[in-house]
């Protein structure tokens, strides 16, 4: 298992989404990613994302205008 | 035993795409969703900029995701953002009342599912057309043409109007069943709404205008300003999501203002102000403005009398506008703000 991050700021939704889909892909289960976005609507749509997809919202987080999501990838398929 | 056939569902996130995917799972075909983000998508952007929004009691959502989890299948979200832009700009098919590329952006949606089949092995496309519900791209005879010219041909399955439509590879291969697939047809919604209903579908997106900015009368007109300004049709995503937010005003032809219209646009814009020169009244309340082109400085003079009119000073006989520079360098500037008289309609674009 190893810890991931991607940036995802100043991106609107569905970008932060597609991002992370696609860094997901090259991830392997059980890999954890952060992702950090300033699009509040990333709070709705990554964990529905998620849990279409099978992984696992682990933590959702804002400081300051930045939201940061920790997600667990779940099986690859 | 065979293998279970699998669909690849076209969710766009309406109603229709969400009807067609849950008829096809319920005949046990494995069914995943695609949904192609062209950049226009009313989807997502604007519901993130705008603070009226925001305040909504309903929680912002992506109609996608919420039709994908609604049917429990997966989705894929595809950027499409830079091969769209061939589609827009050159139309085989010409554009709708606006600029809306319809016909041409089905085919190339259907065609884009038809590589991603291919690519992930699966068997058929299906989407929520509808033979005569809307007036460009689901006409009787753009029903086959779509078909044909997306390279789908009988793989693309319609099943809220398959009975009205030729048989198609899945049915005629009996992997799905024909008789249990819909007859709907013209502009009427009300099987698709009896249909929700039995599914217990409520809360669905039925967005005013359908999904797409190019349907916007006011967008498109934006667009062309842009194309015109520029002296050359092409854009970037920025671009884009600009022509989204604020007012938008071109006093001259070489530079306009986007002068953001409430807080959450501002913020948006905020993000932009190291692309752009910047103003805002610093003497009263006011909005974010940028702007977009080549001002001299008798152009900024003028611009911030006009974005000082959006201020709280708008009936001072004197307000300080700060003028920030790409580079963050910011100067102070005292100005009259316009009155409503003095700014004249053509402006607005």
């Amino acid at each position: 298992m190893s810890r991931h991050s991607l940036d995802a700021k100043r991106l609107l939704c569905p970008l932060p989404v597609i991002r992370t889909q696609d860094k997901v892909k090259q991830l392997k289960s059980g890999d954890q990613l952060e992702v950090s976005c300033t699009d509040p609507g990333v709070m709705q749509d990554i964990p529905a994302w998620c849990r279409i997809n099978g992984h696992t919202i682990m933590s959702t987080q804002e400081n300051q205008g930045v939201y940061i999501i920790v997600l667990e990838v779940g099986k690859n398929e | 035993m065979s293998e279970p056939k699998k669909a690849v569902a076209l969710i766009s996130g309406g109603l229709d795409s969400m009807l067609a995917a849950k008829t096809i799972l319920d005949q046990g075909i494995h069914v995943e969703g695609i949904n192609f983000f062209t950049g226009f998508c009313v989807e997502g952007h604007t519901h993130a900029i705008r603070k009226k929004d925001n305040e909504k009691a309903k929680p912002k959502r992506n109609n996608a995701l919420w039709a994908a989890e609604q049917l429990g299948i997966k989705l894929h979200i595809v950027d499409v953002i830079e091969e769209y832009k061939d589609v827009l700009l050159n139309p085989k098919h010409g554009y709708g009342a606006n600029l809306n590329p319809c016909l041409d952006c089905k085919i190339f949606m259907v065609n884009k599912a038809k590589q991603w089949i291919e690519e992930n092995g699966f068997d058929f496309i299906i989407t929520g057309e509808v033979v005569g519900q809307r007036p460009m791209s689901q006409r009787r005879f753009a029903m086959p043409l779509v078909a044909e010219r997306s390279g789908a041909d009988d793989l693309l399955l319609r099943p809220l109007s398959a009975r009205n439509l030729p048989e198609t590879k899945p049915e005629r291969e009996g992997w799905v069943d024909r008789s249990k697939l819909h007859d709907f047809g013209g502009r009427t919604r009300r099987p698709q709404i009896a249909m929700a209903e039995q599914y217990g579908f409520i809360d669905y997106a039925q967005p005013a205008g359908g999904c797409c900015f190019l349907t916007d009368k006011s967008y498109s007109q934006k667009l062309v300003d842009l194309w015109q300004a520029r002296g050359a049709r092409e854009y970037e995503l920025d671009d884009v999501m600009l022509l989204k937010v604020g007012r938008h005003i071109r006093p001259k032809p070489h530079f306009k203002l986007i002068i953001a219209r409430e807080e959450g646009e501002g913020r948006f814009m905020e993000g932009y102000k190291n692309d752009f020169i910047s103003l805002h009244c610093s003497s009263h309340t006011g909005p974010l403005a940028l702007i977009d082109g080549s001002p001299d400085a008798a152009d900024l003079e003028l611009a911030a009398a006009i974005i000082a009119r959006y201020s709280k000073g708008k009936d001072e006989e004197q307000v300080e506008m700060a003028i920030r520079t790409k580079d963050g360098k910011e100067s102070r500037i005292k100005t009259r703000p316009l009155t409503a008289e003095q700014l004249p309609k053509e402006w607005f674009i």
